[in-house]
This record gives structure tokens, sequence and C-alpha cells, in this order.
């Protein structure tokens, strides 16, 4: 059965089959893929497949469970006197020893293969790609996700695009309270703090658009906090950073001060953003090359960060506008 | 100085904007309307609590019988009664929640604010204030009973306890009404609860109402070991224990060890927020993951306190209820202990995701893993008991039947949590929202539902209806199984926990499958309370004051319903496991002791609600800054402590003669009464004397 699961599920062109399948993964034929269930690279891939092992082994666990416990409370009902009744049974050794070696087994099992995908699925751990890696650094606001390429010297909010089978390096922080970053489709999460720098890998083997968000709540405006991960071709890639470049504000300090003040991506677009750039997305063609060392330094210089220089703090005070007419 | 602030000194940043009703008037949206109609059924509540107790003319014996009693059975109702108000809010505002989500479709009819408030109230009440109060109450009127003593090694310690407990709970309703509770979850991790970005009342409160109750389970993790390990009866040896009481010392090594950091983390966030500390802050080398840990060194063993004690509940009904010894007594002990200790192992499965290497993940995530070990070995020797039983469906039954099923799936889906690559991917989603309900529903709730069911007769010398108790099994497993199982396929979907709305339409239908699960859960909430009125009016039907309605195996079985407040006439001489099933099979059940002694009882002493008044204030004043009533308080505090050591009668004696008259006229009682077999249980021929039923009798060779 696992086997005719596994094959159905890594058949290409499955999407469909699958929709109707499971409702699980109704969402999955919307446009916006959002699930592990449904992945479009090898990491989330290697975490559905590992997904159904452990279930697959806790089977052997549980299904004694499920078929024996209905039929016993049947068999052995009070009002029938056909069944043996043995009120003083309380101890078999062979028994024990079966309740305790089997779970025992198949924990062993599964922390071999937990040992094994740890690392291989590390996040921090580089993907192999033919395409020459993207680097990305990723800044978590409130309430949106400011993505830095440092190598092309652009930047946007909440969109992140990258090549086809291109391994994206992503390092990163917050400027604000605590978020977590994910791609579902692509990979898993990792936490956003402040002052520090956690890594995250991922890869799309495929193009399309994929759903990326925060996981971690962190105030009234949480919820919108969602980005879209792109994958495309190398040619469309090398289009968008085009597209970046000629409708894209530059990313000074002032403008990232306003950017940083609590809002969500549309109230961020509609202070700064231009009619070219899509919807509740910011693009930047000129980034300080410095600026996420910056943000990740400024909390550990030993100096205190008063509330009005504290993006997201109550008392935070962005910038003025530069120009007269915003 | 504002307008709205007369006088910071008098008030501190308390003021006319507190009031949490006047929003509703002002700008009446729905979401001010539901939180003032939620202000306003606390004022009702609480005002109709005052009218019926006045309507009984029951003010005397409230305050004489019940608010000073050093009594461990009269100290467990208390607990119980807490719980159950607060459950009622903590259930209602999960519903309100579902609701919300089940509209939430592009908005909803709650502000984000407000669905977080909820979010935070609901976590911090259904952990600190339900499943611990219950748990709690349950021990404190069955484990002296069981190991045979007479009440609690530390009486007065207990009513602070419990005074503490409920400082914690009267704040978080008090909140209802003034200022407003954390908007940062059960969790509140910094720095989003620091002053930077939470400057307001609502963080202090969640700071207070957790550290004051969390001492008062400290002291009762304390009682409950030296009471279980010092005050059994004569014979009853560690391996001789019932295996509630054997839960309970697990989770009383959890609450002593678990508790503290737990204590330390809130007061540490206190020392940021109040005195410009930079535990937790971004500057000033603050380090939020250190919350984070010690929070869950705490969390994670809690979640273990929760369900050990659950764990003993079950032990006990699924042998009664299927007459039948135990299978694999030393085997559960071993694999309760196991889980204690493990359970101090695995905190860091809370945050496969914050960036450690990845040996760190796998440490943990193996730790995490190998609790499945003993917690399938329990699972495998309830089945076992089951084996060649003859089994009643009474309620307590049904809900094990529930538990098998739907537990053993909260178990998997923590297997799954458990391997840090799964983790990666459905930590922080509904996955994880359902993942925890379902090991805390199906095991916590249903446990102590089942025991609250159980234990009733024990406590009042009536069964409750069997009728609506069925009814109300029934509506939490489908309740149950209605909400959260859509929330699995939720988190599949990427939908993040504490979501107050999505824009995804395919949401929608299995938030709708969802709501329709909560009113199921709220209906078996009526249906609990409707049992209890029923029960309460059939109580002439429905009385066993003989003892033993169940055909119990354990000692509180073996004394009259309720059981006196010296509990045992004379000390049992415990001879067995399941000494009492022993000694009516040997017939030495019932008998009339040689001699009675006179007991020494605590006297009562209104210490702990002194406490726990004068702590209310304390926690009061502290989250509005005021800071005279902080130290008048806190003063009230120590006075009442030194006044009480300068009480010098502290006990009183019951004298041999009225004991013997007692015990007597019972056993007369029980003599003239007539036995019953298990088929009688849930008819009004059931007044608490069992019948034996060996297998000869049952026509069956052994």
């Amino acid at each position: 059965m696992k086997a005719i699961m596994s094959q159905l599920i890594s058949q290409k062109g499955h999407r469909l089959v699958l929709c109707g399948l499971s409702f699980l993964l109704l969402s999955a034929c919307s446009q916006q893929r959002n699930s592990f269930l449904d992945p479009a690279g090898p990491i989330a891939a290697a975490q559905r497949a590992h997904f159904i092992e452990v279930f697959a082994w806790t089977m052997i666990a549980i299904l004694p469970v499920f078929i024996l416990v209905p039929l016993m409370f049947w068999r052995y009902r009070y009002r029938n006197h056909k069944a043996r009744y043995t009120p003083d049974w309380a101890f078999s050794g062979w028994l024990d020893l079966l309740m305790w070696g089997v779970p025992f087994l198949i924990v062993a099992v599964l922390s071999t293969q937990l040992w094994k995908s740890t690392h291989a699925l590390d996040p921090y751990k580089p993907i192999a790609s033919a395409e020459a890696p993207v680097n990305v650094q990723v800044i978590g606001l409130d309430w949106k996700w400011l993505f830095i390429y440092p190598d092309l010297g652009i930047a946007t909010v909440n969109e992140l695009a990258f090549p086809v089978g291109a391994s994206v390096a992503m390092e990163v922080t917050t400027d604000t309270v605590m978020q977590s970053i994910m791609i579902p489709a692509l990979a898993g999460q990792i936490y956003a703090m402040p002052g520090m720098r956690t890594k995250l890998h991922v890869l799309a083997d495929e193009t399309g658009r994929f759903m990326g968000e925060n996981t971690q709540f962190s105030g009234v405006g949480f919820t919108a906090q969602k980005f879209e991960a792109v994958a495309m071709t190398t040619q469309d890639f090398e289009a968008w950073v085009a597209k970046v470049k000629a409708s894209g504000i530059p990313l000074d300090a002032t403008h990232y001060g306003r950017l940083a003040a609590a809002s969500t991506g549309v109230q961020a677009h509609d202070m700064l953003g231009s009619p070219q750039m899509p919807e509740g997305v910011l693009y930047f063609n000129k980034v300080e090359p410095a600026l996420f060392a910056d943000v990740l330094g400024r909390y550990t210089h030993g100096t205190a960060i008063p509330s009005a220089l504290q993006p997201g703090a109550v008392g935070y005070v962005p910038p003025a506008a530069a120009g007269a007419n915003q | 100085m504002t307008p709205d602030q007369p006088a910071t000194w008098l008030l501190g940043r308390f003021g006319v904007s507190s009031l949490a009703i006047l929003p509703a008037i002002e700008n009446p949206t729905t979401s001010e309307l539901v939180a003032a109609g939620a202000a306003l059924a606390v004022i009702l509540g609480a005002i109709g609590g005052i009218a019926f107790i006045t309507w009984l003319g029951a003010w005397r014996t409230l305050w004489c019988d019940w608010l000073t009693s050093t009594d461990h059975k009269r100290i467990g109702i208390m607990y119980i009664v807490l719980a159950l108000v607060m459950m009622a809010r903590g259930v209602l505002e999960g519903a309100v929640m579902r609701s919300q989500q089940a509209f939430g479709l592009n908005g909803g009819f709650l502000t984000p604010e407000h669905f977080s408030e909820l979010f935070s109230t609901h976590g911090t009440i259904m952990i600190f204030f339900v499943a611990m109060p219950l748990i709690i109450g349950l021990a404190n009127y069955i484990i002296p009973l069981q190991i045979g003593a007479r009440d609690m090694s530390f009486p007065v310690m207990n009513q602070i306890s419990l005074g503490l407990t409920a400082t914690g709970a009267a704040l978080v309703m008090i909140s209802l009404l003034l200022g407003k509770f954390s908007t940062g979850g059960w969790s509140a991790y910094p720095p989003y609860t620091g002053t930077d970005f939470n400057p307001g009342p609502g963080p202090d409160y969640w700071i207070w109402s957790i550290v004051l109750a969390g001492i008062g389970t400290t002291l009762s993790g304390i009682n409950f070991a030296v009471t279980i390990f010092k005050e059994r009866a004569p014979g009853m040896t560690l391996f001789r224990m019932p295996l509630f009481t054997w839960t309970l010392i697990c989770a009383s090594i959890i609450m002593v060890f678990a508790l503290p950091p737990l204590t330390v983390a809130a007061l540490m966030l206190a020392a940021d927020r109040y005195l410009d500390f930079h535990f937790f802050t971004n500057d000033l080398g603050g380090n939020m993951m250190n919350f984070v840990n010690l929070f869950w060194l705490f969390g994670h063993p809690e979640v273990y306190l929760l369900v050990i004690p659950a764990y003993g509940v079950f032990s006990e009904t699924i042998s009664t209820f299927s007459g039948k010894k135990l299978y694999g007594y030393s085997s559960l002990v071993y694999a309760t202990m196991s889980i204690a200790v493990l359970s101090f192992t695995v905190w860091l499965h809370h945050f496969f995701t914050m960036g450690q290497s990845a040996n760190v993940n796998i440490v943990f995530g193996i730790a995490s893993m190998c609790i499945a070990v003993p917690t399938g070995v329990k699972i495998y020797d309830w089945m076992a008991t089951i084996f060649r039983g003859r089994i009643r469906m009474t309620v307590p039954m049904i809900y094990a039947l529930g538990f098998f099923y739907l537990f053993v799936i909260g178990g998997l889906t923590g297997v799954m949590l458990a391997n840090p690559t799964i983790s990666y991917q459905v930590h922080n989603t509904l996955f994880l929202v359902a993942h925890f309900h379902n090991v805390i529903i199906p095991g916590v709730v249903f446990g102590l539902m089942s025991g609250y069911h159980y234990w009733f007769p024990k406590a009042f010398g009536f069964r409750l209806h069997e009728g609506w108790g069925r009814v109300t099994a029934f509506l939490w497993i489908f309740g149950f199984s209605f909400t959260f199982f859509p929330l699995y396929a939720l988190g599949f979907m990427g939908m993040p926990r504490r979501s107050a709305s999505y824009t995804d339409p395919a949401f929608e239908p299995l938030m709708l499958v969802a709501l329709f699960g909560a009113a199921l859960i709220v209906s078996a909430l009526g249906a609990l309370l409707i049992q209890l009125w029923v029960s309460i009016r059939k109580r002439e039907s429905l009385a066993v004051p003989l003892g033993d309605p169940w055909n119990g195996r354990t000692l509180e079985w073996s004394i009259s319903s309720p059981p006196p407040s010296y509990n045992f006439a004379v000390l049992p001489q415990v001879e067995d496991q399941d000494d009492f099933a022993d000694a009516k099979a040997k017939g030495r059940a019932y008998q009339e002791p040689d001699a009675y002694e006179d007991i020494v009882m605590p006297n009562n002493t209104s210490l702990g609600i002194v406490i726990c008044i004068a702590s209310t204030f304390l926690g009061l004043a502290l989250v509005f800054h005021i800071w005279w009533l902080a130290i008048l308080s806190a003063g009230g505090i120590i006075v009442a402590f030194i006044a009480r050591t300068f009480v010098l009668s502290t006990t009183h004696v019951i004298p041999a003669d009225e004991i013997a008259a007692e015990h007597r006229a019972w056993l007369a009682q029980v003599r003239a009464a007539k036995s019953i077999t298990r088929d009688m249980e849930t008819s009004s021929a059931n007044h608490g004397l069992a019948s034996l039923e060996l297998p000869v009798l049952a026509g069956v060779e052994r």
C-alpha cells in the first residue's frame, strides 16, 4: 500500500489526480501553491516523502489499536457470558516484551530516518544546483518582507523571484519582533530574530507561483504578511531584474525608515510605490550595500535603542518624507 | 497628567478608558459588542452568584465550611468548581474564535486585536485555570482517600495553593472588565511582549496571573509529593499504590521542577518591563531565545503534567469497569516514570526552527520520539486490561473508547512533529493547533471528565445521571473530531495559527466544519450542566450512601459516600494492590474494628482566603502601577503570615465515641442493604454495595 501511495504521489503531472483525490490539496488547484504535499522543489518533496514514511511506520503500532479495541469492547461486553473472564490475569512476560519491543523497534527505525533526514534537509545546508545560486538577504518588518539581492543591487517587498533550478541562499533577520519565514511548497520555515542571522535554502525545480508567509504571530497586521515566491526561467528572471531596476526607487535610509513603520504590504505600496509595481509589492533599484549588516548589527553595538528608533515599537517615529510631494 | 487620569499617584495608569464597556458605547462595532458582552457576563455572573448564595442563605456555610476549610476534600471541590467556571469561559472563547475564522475570509466580525486577545486568554485559561485546577482538585479529593490518609501533609498550605490559583484566575477575569489582557499568546514571547512593542497593561496581566498561580501550583506539587511519600496507610508500600496515586507522584515531580522556570521567566520579563532590565529586549544584550528556552523548559513537562494524571484516571476506570485487575501494573509505573523524566529532555522540539544545528535538533527529536515508547506501552496495557474482562459501557468507558481512538491519532501527529524535517513545515500552522488539542482534549479532558463522573458519587453521595453523561461524552467525542480534524488539513495548506482572517477561499468550507464541531463542544458543556442539574434533582434515586457504586477496587470505595471529614474511622491495614477488591474477595471488607481512637484534625483558618484577596489586589496594583496599593497588599500578605504563626491552637480532636457511633451506624446500613450485581449498576437499586461476581458465578471456568 505504501508503495502504491508513494508511486501515485511521485508521478509527474499528478496534481489534478491528487486534487480530485484529496480535499487536503483543494487549494493546490488555486493559483498559488501552498502545501508541501504538493511540492515544487527537492526539499519539500523530501519532507513529504519523510512525512509519508513516518505515517506508514507508525501504522504498525496504531492499526492494532484501531482494530482490536472495538473487537474487544464487543467481545468482552458484560452480557456476553460466552467470553472468557479472567479477573486476576494481570501479566504475561511475552506480551510485555512485545508491548515494549515493537514500539522500541519502530522508534529505532524512525530515529535513524530522523538522523538522516535532519542532516540532509538542514536549512543551513546549501542545495547543489546546476544554475548559479542566488543570494538573498531577508529582513522581516511589520508586516511585510524585504528581500535584498546584494549581488544585483536590487530589493523588493513581498515578491521573491528567482530562476528555476537555482539554489536560493537566504540570510534572514528582522528589524522588529520575532517572525518566521516559510514557503511551504519549496521548504520549511526558519525563525527571523532581531540581531540574529538565520539561514534558509530553497530551490524550485519547476516554474510557478508559491505562497510565502510569516507564521509567527507578530501583531495585528500579521495575517497580511504574505509574499509570493516566483520561480521563473533564466530569461524571465533577467527580464524581471531589468524591470525592477527600471521601475524601482532607491532604498535609502529615509525610504527604509518609512518602510519599516508598521504597515502591510498594500499600505507600504500606497505610500512608496508606483503603478509600475504590482499591487502590494515594492521594487528598489539602488540598495545600500551595508543595509543588511547595519540592521543586523544595530542591536549588538551595546547601545540602547530608544522606542523612536525601533521599527514596530509603539513609539517608533519614521523619518519624514524626503520630497515635498510625498 | 491627562484629563483621563485625575491622580496618577492614586490610580496609577488606571483611567476611565480602562473600563472595557466604554468603547462599546462609543463605537458599537460587533467586535466591541462581543467584548462588552463578555464583560457583562462576568458582572452578571458575579451578581447571579451572590444572589444565589443569598437565596440559599448560605453565606455562613460558604465561609465556615468552604472558604476557610482545610479539609482536602472541600479544597478539591473548590478547585474543580473554579476550573468549571473558567472552562465555561475558555470553551466560549474557543467557539467565538471558530466563528471568527469561519467567517474570516477577508475579514470576519472581530478586530485582529480582539482576536489576538482571545487566543491569548483562551490558551492561558485552558492550561493554567482549567486543566491544572481540575487535576489538582481531583487529586486533592482522591489521593488521601486512595492512600488511606486523613488529609494532605500541609492542609493550610493546600488552602494557600488554592487561594493563589484563584488569584490568577481572578486577574484573568478582571481583565475583561478593566484594561485588556495580553495579545501575545499564552506563551508570551518577547520582544513582542516587551514594553517597546506592548506598553499597555496586557502583558502585565499575563505575568502576574502566571506568577501568582505558578507559585500556588509549585506548593501543590510539594504538598502532593510529601503526602504520598509520608502519609500512606500501614501496609501500603509504593508498589501497592493505586495507579492514579502513582501518576500524581510523577505529576508532583513535574510541578516542583517545571513550574519554577516559568515563574522565573515571567519574573525576568517583569524585570524588563518594570525595572528597565534587558533580559529579553532587542538591544543591550537582551536575547529572546532565553525566554523561549525557559518557557518550554516549563512548557513541555507541563503537557505531561496534564496528561499523566489523566492516564491515572483511565487506569482506574478501565480496570474497574472491565471488572479486572489492571494489566501490567509495574509496566505502567515504569512507563509513567519514564515519561515524567523524559519530559524534561525534549523542550527544544517546540522550536526546531530557531536555527540551531542539525545535531542539536536530532538529539531533541529522538528524545521526543522516545516518549512514544512508554506511551504506546500504556495504551497496550489498557487494551490487555480489557482483554477477558466483563466490560460495562458506562460513561467513563465511553470516554475511554473515544480516548483510545482519538488520542492515538494525536500520538501519531506527535511522532510526526518530533521529526525536525516535518516540524519545519507544520510548525506554527493549524496542524500544530490540531495536534495539541488532539492530545489535550481526548487525553486530558476526556480523562478528567471520566474521573469527574467516576468519583462524583464518592464526593456527594449520589451518582451523576447516566443518560446525560452519555450525551455529554458523545458530544465531546464528535465535537472534538469535527472541530480539530479540519485544522490538520488547514495546516497542510499552510494556514498559520493565530490568524484572525485569511484570503484563500479554499479554507472556508473546512472552517465551517470546524465551527459545527465547536457548536457540538458548546453543547457538550451545556449537557454537562444539565446532567448536574438533573442529577441534583434526582439525587434520592441516584443515592449511593454505602460508598461503592462501581464495585471499586481501591481504598476510597471502602468508606461511606460522602466520606466523613476524617476519611477513615480507623486507618486501613493494606495487604494487597487493589486492596479493597482483595478485601471484598476475602471477606475482610466492612469489618468493625476492635477499638476506635480519637482523631486529631486541622482547624479552619482564613489565611488562604486573606492571601487570595491580598494577592489579587497586589496583582491589580502591579498591572496598573498603583504603587501604594501594591505595597499595602504585599504588606498584608506578610502580616497575615506572621499573624498565623501566633495561632497556637491549630488542631481539634474528634472523640472516639463520636467516630464509633458514626461508623457503626454506617456499617449497620451496609449490613441491612442488599448488594447488587453489575447489570443493576446504573439503576436506582444501586445503593453502593457490590456483589462479588467471580467467573464461576458467571458460568465460565476461571
